[in-house]
């Protein structure tokens, strides 16, 4: 599969990833990898109530036990001036609710930490946390979405009467209203997005050092974003000048979303570096990834959607309940709205469409961003309702999609719901799926196999996505607290070899390699004299880190920008040196020549060594060789395509085997293909795995009911098949690459493919839905309950 | 405190452990063999699967008691003479990894099954991985890359007499 020898053009070509020869010896850097001299090990005390008042911490007993360094509650950091956690997107009317590090007065979900104990050893720790005396004056909890915000339910935080944290609204109204009064045909279902927890292999880790003698800080962390940890932490919670921390997160073992957050447990770790005036190390164990990792997803919708007597799609209605969780994680109020609510057009033309979110406090996990954060829960839900429509129009569900599509020469396209598509050409990637499907065939051999009792069904999902959240003014006027740009700084060294700084994070994406690759191009260097750097923000420029499928789109943009700075200030050093104009000089190949005349250059690493030994360099042009970038997009990019799962189910058990999977995606122009392929592949797997296995639930008391690995069913390598993946090509206009986002494509289309296929495997009987996970017991019961399934 | 001796890797090594000690914490902390990886804590995830003579082990449920007297390899054991295993040069070159994390341990159990079974069908991989989670690659290039291995090692079993055609350790990037 990957190329050995050297390709033309870097760009485009499957070259093996240069991150790999340590991490599969054994010699990466992970955090928990890291010891350091006098290091001291923290626990924390959490709660086993959802919902609880602290009536007091005895630590006595555990201050007593071996290897106790320190013990410290909610009151120890709130009297030091430890802060909450910000919240880092503000919409209009969100009711902000406080979220210390370390729980003062009450607890809110199970797993909420209330204290923590430092020891010489990891065991020891554990031991002393599990002698602190918690006592709890238990409260009703209330862990459904839609049951919080009923009269009654227990109240959560005095902020935020009603649970309610926000209520927001897209589209016209009006105009959607219009639109079902005069409808041939309306569909209606309720859908329920299951929450999902994102099970990173690598549990979350920090380690912080405090130096006494320069009053500086070092955190590693396993940050999807380290700049965005470094000045949530210093700015607001802990108090320290964001200059004195840095923040290191080497290799990071998955992230998926997850690891974008700011959470209580680094900012403890870092403020008591310096009480106990040791490093501190925390690693979560497996059972505290369940109860306090962000998790993802948790709707309600009640949708419909109006067709037209000709079968197009004339309005979609849509009002979903969005569970938050206990407290705001770090972009939460987003995640439901703007990245979710603002999809709901997808790849079809809807003149109309009316979006209301209530945003929902409850007594569980914090959710956020997970793989593909509101665009699977948009892509679900519109493409059951579309295929809910295909079923009561009695449509071949492949032909209303086609129908419905936004024609190729409408790009630009501007959506009913904010969005503005770049490019988009869908028919080709839909054909495409199918024949790679052989579908017309299929369609027989479901026929025919019906008829022996075997019900197979074919699914498809025609999505579209949003990536590289863009531009920072736009953002800013929705609420973001951030920007959305990317940094980027390239340092040509003496030798002319470059090292490119990169504000982009990578957690399995192999920026390294991919980076290097387009870095190499477009300097016409080779491959190997350039060096990827990312993941410390004592060495790269403020960067924004990654999440959203945009470190190609925003931070490799952001790459090509600062090498065009390189290259211009090499051209007026070139032209100085060969007496020739400015304008007449070419930068191409690893050299710098004068148009016409390719035989007067000068090598890329004459000039670089010229910059630096300043000898002979145009007058008022300062020596060295290096270039920032700050790179803001002017629009997301919007990847597409057409995914579809094969699907027999079983009738007397309800199993559900997957036996195809073709994914035709369109991430425009690709610089390896196999680390795209290889993206697609772990996100298809996650989205068959919220079709068909995983949910985090929790009981009427709020106790997780999966907590472990034992209890929530992850994907296994026995339980999937194989997948065909194939692309399309259509360049995206807004970056200077022609590139989209692959990172999210497979998780976005595969859960609606997977479930469309179970329906239609299920349509005999009279079943047009059910709610995932598509569980044997689910499948039953359905089928139970329909009289021709019995 | 409880003297044990073990060979890890090939050389011999004597502690005194608390009786309790994890084998992948004495790994990790007292060798500071930090390529064996924590993912679960319950025997799930596989990031922990080591050797224990010769039959692999998550080593997150065995103690490190346990393994007194025994020999134990871990993922820094397996490339020989700067040489790359075989499985190690297959999950590069056919992209079995993503993020590196579980990578140690789906290397240390598929050795365990070319060893078994040095010609495995697609199914028979997935069933053997079956103890071993990754959350990246949705399995389809690690299957691969356990195809290519063995496809690797029957070549080089059967060109024994040859020099061996491993890859280099030490190639570049690419």
């Amino acid at each position: 599969m990957a190329t050995t020898t050297t390709p033309e053009r870097l760009f485009g070509a499957s070259i093996k990833r240069r991150e790999d020869p340590r991490l599969i010896t054994g010699k990466g850097n992970f955090t928990d990898d890291l010891k350091l001299a006098g290091q001291t090990f923290a626990s924390f005390v959490r709660s086993p109530h959802a919902h609880a008042k602290i009536k007091g911490i005895d630590i006595r007993k555990a201050a007593a036990m071996p290897g106790v360094v320190a013990i410290y509650t909610g009151k120890d950091l709130t009297t030091a001036g430890v802060k909450s956690l910000p919240c880092g997107w503000l919409l209009p009317d969100l009711k902000l609710v406080p979220h210390l590090p370390l729980a003062t007065d009450a607890v809110r979900h199970v797993g909420d930490q209330v204290a923590v104990v430092i020891a010489e050893t990891a065991y020891q720790a554990k031991d002393a946390a599990e002698a602190v005396k918690v006592t709890y004056e238990v409260m009703p909890a209330v862990t459904n979405g839609e049951q919080a915000l009923k009269p009654g339910a227990p109240q959560l935080h005095a902020e935020a009467p009603g649970n309610k944290s926000f209520h927001f609204t897209i589209g016209d109204k009006a105009a959607t209203d219009a639109a079902f009064a005069s409808a041939a045909n309306v569909v209606k279902q309720r859908l329920i997005n299951q929450r999902l927890i994102a099970n990173a292999m690598e549990p979350r880790a920090s380690v912080a050092k405090y130096d006494a003698g320069t009053g500086d800080y070092t955190l590693w962390v396993t940050s999807q974003n380290p700049h965005v940890h470094r000045l949530l932490m210093a700015a607001f919670v802990l108090g320290i000048p964001e200059h004195k921390l840095r923040v290191i997160s080497q290799d990071v073992g998955g992230g998926f979303g997850s690891k974008i957050f700011v959470y209580p447990e680094e900012c403890v770790v870092t403020w008591a570096a310096k009480a106990v005036n040791r490093p501190v190390k925390w690693t979560a164990e497996r059972r505290e990834s369940f109860l306090t990792d962000a998790q993802g997803r948790d709707h309600i919708s009640d949708a419909e959607m109006a067709f037209d007597a000709n079968g197009k799609i004339i309005g979609l209605r849509v009002h979903t309940v969005a569970n938050l969780g206990a407290y705001l994680s770090t972009f939460a109020p987003l995640i439901p709205t703007f990245l979710y609510a603002t999809l709901l057009s997808g790849c079809y033309t809807i003149p109309a469409i009316w979006c209301e979110v209530d945003g929902v406090y409850s007594n569980t996990t914090p959710v956020d961003a997970y793989r593909g954060a509101g665009r699977p829960e948009a892509t679900y839900l519109l493409e059951r309702m579309v295929d809910l429509g295909a079923r009561a129009l009695n449509t071949d569900p492949a032909e209303l999609r086609r129908k419905n599509f936004i024609p190729a020469n409408a790009f630009p396209y501007q959506t009913p719901v904010a969005f503005q598509y770049d490019s988009g050409n869908y028919g080709p990637a839909l054909d495409k799926a199918l024949q790679m499907v052989n579908y017309k065939q299929l369609r027989a051999e479901q026929e025919r196999l019906r008829k022996e009792g075997k019900y197979i069904g074919i699914g498809l999902a025609t999505y579209i996505e949003a990536c590289g959240p863009a531009p920072s003014q736009v953002a800013g006027a929705l609420g973001a607290q951030a920007g959305l740009w990317e940094s980027a700084h390239v340092r040509v060294h003496p030798t002319g070899k470059v090292t490119v700084f990169t504000g982009s994070h990578s957690h399995g994406q192999g920026h390294e390699t991919t980076f290097a690759q387009l870095a190499a191009d477009e300097l016409g260097l080779p491959y190997e004299d350039v060096e990827i750097v990312h993941g410390d923000t004592g060495q790269v420029p403020f960067g924004m880190g990654s999440y959203g499928s945009r470190s190609l789109a925003v931070g490799g943009s952001a790459i090509h920008s600062g090498i065009q700075k390189i290259k211009e200030k090499g051209r007026k050093i070139a032209a100085h040196l060969l007496e020739a104009a400015e304008e007449d000089i070419v930068a191409e190949g690893g050299k710098f020549f004068v148009k016409g005349s390719p035989s007067r250059s000068k090598a890329f690493a004459e000039i670089a060594l010229m910059a630096y030994l300043a000898h002979n360099l145009p007058k008022g042009l300062e020596p060295g060789l290096e270039a920032t970038s700050f790179y803001d997009p002017t629009n997301f990019v919007f990847p597409f395509g057409t995914h579809i799962a094969v699907v027999e189910v079983d009738k007397a058990s309800g199993i559900v085997t997957l036996t195809k999977y073709v994914a035709v995606d369109d991430v425009g122009n690709v610089v390896n293909p196999m680390i795209v392929d290889g993206m697609v592949h772990g996100g298809i797997a996650q989205g068959v795995a919220q079709a068909l296995w995983e949910g985090a639930s929790y009981d009427n008391t709020g106790q997780p009911l999966a907590a472990s690995m034992m209890d929530y069913t992850l994907p296994k390598a026995d339980m999937l098949p194989s997948y065909d993946t194939a692309r399309t090509v259509t360049p995206s206009p807004v970056n200077p690459m022609g590139v989209k986002g692959a990172g999210e494509t497979g998780t976005i289309a595969s859960t609606a493919a997977v479930a469309n296929a179970v329906m239609d495997a299920l349509a005999p009987f009279g079943v047009t839905h059910i709610d995932l996970p598509l569980t044997p017991a689910t499948i039953w019961k359905a089928l139970q309950g329909s009289p021709k399934g019995r | 405190m409880t003297r044990i001796t073990v060979t890890v890797n090939g050389s011999r090594q004597h502690h005194e452990v608390e009786p309790r000690l994890l084998l992948v914490h004495y790994l990790r902390e007292q060798l500071g063999l930090t390529g064996t990886h924590v993912g679960c804590d319950t025997s799930q995830c596989g990031a922990c699967t080591v050797h224990l003579n010769g039959q692999a082990v998550k080593s997150c449920t065995v103690l490190a008691v346990q393994a007194d007297g025994a020999e134990v390899t871990t993922i820094e054991g397996m490339a020989k003479d700067g040489q790359f295993h075989p499985l190690q040069t297959a999950f590069w070159e056919q992209h079995g990894l993503q993020c590196g994390f579980c990578t140690p341990g789906m290397i240390m159990s598929a050795a365990e099954l070319l060893k078994q079974n040095p010609d495995p069908s697609e199914e028979q991989i997935r069933t053997h991985l079956e103890g071993n989670l990754c959350r990246c690659t949705g399995y389809h290039n690690i299957v691969k890359a356990v195809r290519s291995a063995a496809g690797a090692m029957s070549v080089s079993a059967s060109q024994a007499t040859l020099p061996q055609a491993r890859s280099r350790a030490t190639a570049g990037a690419r």
